[in-house]
């Protein structure tokens, strides 16, 4: 605890660090993730090639793709943009099959219902299709985010900073208190994305707080 | 790209303690401890849950707390604080698999868990109806249709090992990941690289070595192969089997 108190600076700061390293390729990933799930749900010849391709991509350990991705995208072993690279990557590969069975689990007379009344294909996906997957999207999101946090840390052993950089400081001198506090930290940050996804899921659906009353 | 291959073919990289062939042994050795005693515990825990229903709550919340720790922190703490308290290279193994065991129990209790609450409650019906009792419904109804999520928690258990396995040859355990960690500490790329490529080989070949045994166990009336319409699944078992992907 005294630890924390003399180094709460320096955690807050790594803190940041590790928020922007695991919030970006959520974000990156999911915007990714739509038009990928939309075609995975739309051409049945493209479902299994993208949902199995994608889960490949997953079974891959972090370290070695951290480890990677200079050789991919032609970055330095340092640069952070491997770890965002990757976690994009994981984020893309949890997502895809998560918007393809949201779009799925739409019902077709909801859908021709909003073709009838005049919807293109577009807007149909982005007013009527992508709001009624949210909720499935949403949990799918909770997971990589939680996922995310956890999996960001290892990229403290190729040194790059962030919350795990505390593990890895704390086991140098053997000395388990930044470790804890490392542990801790990445478990509230995961609960802090956990909260936020609920909050704004519950922000952009209405009628599901509506239907539940 | 050319380095990593021929540092892959280079001969020298082939023999002795140092060779590939010994890390790989190594890695395979704990990840393959490590998920037998996870299996152990958790596919009967798993199936008694799943069975009697008691103690469901804990399962789906355990499994999404534990995917929140990171694995890295875990497995320091855990040598630093067991480690001085063993002698050689026990110091290191009996903490680091300690850690493997751990984050391999959740997906496969949760695996299990799942295939029985989504057993088809028709089929369950039918059993008792024909006379069999409760073990005898677990044993030759609930668990051969419970064997596809078996796998997948089996699967996703495994694949977490292999991952942490790697992350472990930072606290000095052996296996591939000590050719990713002594090329960083001695700043050579290409070592490094190659060791990823063998890490990223061995996982996929894990995932379908899984599913090539999955196919052959599973019976076809479950997997579809036989063509039948797709029952509707269980949804709050739906939920857990989707809790189940390993975090690389």
């Amino acid at each position: 605890m005294t630890w924390f108190l003399d180094h709460y600076s320096d955690v807050l700061s790594l803190a940041g660090k590790h928020i922007l390293l695991a919030g970006l390729p959520l974000v990156l990933g999911l915007v990714i993730a739509i038009p990928l799930g939309w075609l995975a749900k739309r051409y049945r010849f493209l479902h299994a090639p993208l949902i199995m391709g994608t889960g490949l991509l997953y079974t891959i350990p972090s370290l070695a793709l951290f480890i990677l991705m200079p050789l991919v995208i032609g970055t330095r072993i340092l640069d952070p943009l491997n770890v965002i690279v990757a976690m994009t990557i994981y984020t893309v590969a949890l997502l895809v099959r998560t918007v393809a069975d949201g779009l799925s689990a739409v019902p077709d007379s909801v859908n021709q219902a909003a073709t009838a009344m005049g919807f293109k294909r577009v807007r149909r996906l982005f007013m009527v299709e992508l709001p009624l997957a949210t909720p499935v999207i949403a949990a799918g999101l909770r997971v990589a985010a939680v996922s995310n946090v956890s999996i960001v840390s290892v990229a403290a052993i190729i040194g790059v900073p962030q919350l795990g950089s505390l593990f890895t400081e704390g086991f140098r001198l053997n000395y388990t208190d930044p470790i804890v506090v490392g542990i801790i930290a990445c478990v509230l940050l995961a609960l802090l994305f956990d909260l936020a996804i609920i909050g704004a899921t519950r922000l952009i659906t209405p009628w599901q707080r509506v239907r539940r009353a | 790209m050319n380095g990593v291959i021929s540092w892959i073919t280079a001969s020298e990289h082939w023999t002795g303690e140092d060779g590939v062939p010994n890390r790989l042994l190594e890695h395979l050795q704990y990840s393959f401890t490590a998920v037998v005693i996870a299996a152990l515990i958790g596919i009967p825990l798993g199936l008694y849950i799943g069975h009697t229903g008691r103690g469901r709550f804990v399962v789906v919340n355990l499994v999404g707390a534990i995917r929140a720790i990171p694995s890295l922190g875990l497995l320091f703490v855990s040598v630093l604080l067991l480690g001085p308290r063993l002698d050689g290279d026990a110091a290191f193994l009996v903490p680091s698999e300690i850690v493997l065991v751990v984050l391999a129990v959740p997906p496969i209790l949760a695996g299990a868990y799942a295939g029985v609450e989504e057993v088809d409650p028709a089929a369950r019906d039918a059993a008792k109806g024909m006379g069999m009792r409760g073990t005898e419904v677990l044993t030759k109804v609930e668990l051969p249709c419970a064997l596809p999520l078996i796998f997948s928690g089996l699967r996703s258990g495994t694949l977490q090992v292999v991952a942490t396995a790697t992350i472990a040859a930072t606290a000095g355990m052996g296996g591939l990941g000590r050719f990713l960690i002594d090329g960083l500490a001695v700043r050579d790329y290409t070592q490094m690289a190659a060791g990823a490529v063998l890490v990223a080989a061995l996982a996929l070949i894990v995932d379908l070595v899984f599913a090539l045994v999955q196919r052959y166990v599973v019976s076809p009336g479950l997997t579809g192969r036989v063509g039948r319409a797709s029952r509707p699944r269980n949804r709050r078992a739906g939920a857990a089997a989707a809790a189940l992907q390993p975090a690389p």
